[in-house]
């Protein structure tokens, strides 16, 4: 395993060193000490590499990624994994808002709580929260899947595309267009696959869960209203 | 953007480090707002006295003979100590308010930053690094304090247009975030007779919970109130003699960061301001809830 002092070595040269993996993985096991908060760790990386960083991270930590896995061995600022395109990002503590934010792909883990707007905009990024979510959470959310073990905040699901969303506890309150939908087998099998792999699967049962989703009255082409397009 | 920090000891074995940790926090947000910086320090509380912080454009000349002329005006003894543009003047309690009306007429360009038992303000143009060493806060303490850099929005980079406000006897607010109905509060805090420094939006804030204390209301009452009366974003950090509140509005897009230990309790903009304080690794960490009231009182 490499390690990387943070405090003694800087952000730029963490992330260079990272960046610079791309193309060849005989250093695929990475740790970085000392990250006190800072902002941007380990974005943008491109590589089938496992980064663990052993403390909490301040804004954006993780975006971008790719193919990477990262874990946080503490909680993560605002904007984690935000616009990731594939890879694995895991928090063993609690997210701030936006976590997830515009994720085209990849599974982000949450295991204690995330804040406000958790998953807005997501484009395909999967994201198990083992707590609870915060309001306008997966606003405006395309495609991808949203499992929430806990309560979700006010609005949730606001003006939703595609994406589906999986909630266990209470919701406080559902957002423009976003109604409850019925479990299908498919549904089932699907959150079983997505526990399992968002280390929840001893934690909670694909039953337990509600599907949330878009009634579709909002974004699509209604020919009523065909003068005002 | 602004950054906030802020400091409640609960243990008295910290209380010399209160400005040491205070200022390693503040300058931390500097990235958050070069503009402008300010800091206030909650000491003990001595029985009888109070303490008058005032600034002036012309220190050497509006305070060397400062202590002589006001203690003549209110007929009393008054001591103070000159910290660069400011100056700390201790006096009988009983005086706090016949000082601060004398300071109009005896030094007309300078300002009263803070009054109270224990509070002191101390804030100018600057970076947090540059106005803390001026102040020489690092060496103080106190039992609590609040700290903020500026990124201005709302009105002018000026010594007044920094934070903290205080708008009340030991009472001070600083902000993250910026008040969208602040003319329209304005008017109405003037017409119930609070008067204003500046144009600026928190300080409209400030002189509304001030308000609510005059009227009666506990501090976690008038904290609730700018949930339904003030329009805009806000994280608030409240101070007062025994403590300090925070409070975000609904959107909560202004970021905040608590920390908890049996030796205080910490606010942040981020978690990186508070990654040196001790014990902070087995601190309980969170966020504070949009729209909920927090506050620590001893």
């Amino acid at each position: 395993m490499q390690t990387f002092d943070l405090a003694a070595q800087g952000l730029r040269a963490l992330n260079s060193t990272l960046h610079g993996l791309k193309g060849q993985t005989n250093m695929t096991s990475w740790e970085v000490i000392n990250p006190k908060g800072a902002h941007a760790i380990a974005v943008g990386l491109d590589a089938p590499v496992d980064v663990t960083v052993r403390g909490s991270t301040g804004y954006y930590c993780a975006g971008m990624n790719k193919q990477a896995t990262v874990r946080v061995k503490g909680s993560a600022g605002p904007g984690v994994a935000e616009n990731m395109m594939s890879g694995t990002v895991i928090i063993d503590g609690d997210a701030s808002q936006y976590a997830g934010a515009t994720g085209r792909g990849g599974l982000l883990v949450i295991k204690g709580n995330a804040s406000s707007r958790c998953g807005i905009s997501m484009k395909g990024i999967d994201i198990v929260v083992h707590g609870n979510i915060g309001h306008m959470s997966a606003f405006m959310a395309q495609s991808g899947n949203l499992v929430v073990l806990g309560d979700a905040g006010e609005a949730l699901g606001d003006s939703l595309y595609e994406a589906r969303l999986f909630v266990r506890g209470s919701v406080k309150s559902l957002g423009a267009d976003c109604i409850e939908k019925e479990m299908r087998p498919e549904h089932l099998a699907l959150l079983a696959d997505l526990l399992k792999r968002g280390e929840a699967d001893h934690l909670a049962k694909p039953e337990d869960f509600k599907r949330y989703g878009s009634a579709r009255k909002l974004y699509t082409f209604n020919i009523d209203n065909a003068s005002s397009y | 953007m602004c950054g906030i920090v802020g400091l409640f000891l609960k243990d008295p074995k910290l209380e010399p480090q209160l400005g040491a940790l205070l200022t390693d926090m503040l300058i931390t947000m500097t990235d958050r707002g070069p503009d402008s910086a300010g800091i206030a320090i909650y000491g003990r509380p001595e029985k009888g006295k109070a303490k008058l912080t005032v600034q002036s454009p012309a220190p050497e000349a509006d305070f060397a003979t400062l202590t002589e002329d006001l203690g003549k005006a209110i007929a009393a003894k008054v001591t103070g100590t000159v910290k660069d543009t400011h100056m700390v003047l201790e006096l009988p309690e009983d005086r706090l308010d016949a000082a601060r009306h004398a300071m109009r007429d005896l030094r007309p360009k300078a300002r009263v930053m803070s009054a109270g038992e224990g509070i002191e303000i101390y804030k100018e143009v600057g970076l947090p690094k540059d106005v803390a060493s001026r102040f020489d806060v690092a060496r103080m303490s106190g039992t609590h304090g609040i700290g903020h850099t500026r990124m201005a929005t709302e009105s002018a980079v000026t010594t007044m247009g920094a934070h903290p406000f205080s708008t009340g006897a030991d009472q001070c607010l600083v902000h993250n975030g910026s008040l969208s109905n602040h003319n329209s509060v304005r008017r109405v805090l003037r017409q119930a007779g609070m008067t204003f420094e500046t144009e600026n939006d928190t300080e409209v804030a400030a002189a509304f919970i001030s308000h609510k204390l005059q009227e009666g209301a506990k501090l976690g009452e008038a904290m609730e109130a700018t949930l339904t009366d003030l329009d805009g974003f806000f994280t608030f950090v409240v101070g007062t003699k025994n403590g300090f509140g925070v409070v975000r509005d609904p959107i909560a897009c202004k970021p905040a960061v608590m920390a908890e230990t049996d030796q205080y309790v910490a606010f942040g903009s981020e978690y990186r301001a508070m990654v040196n304080l001790p014990g902070i690794d087995s601190a309980r960490v969170w966020e504070p809830e949009p729209a909920t009231v927090y506050f620590w009182e001893r």
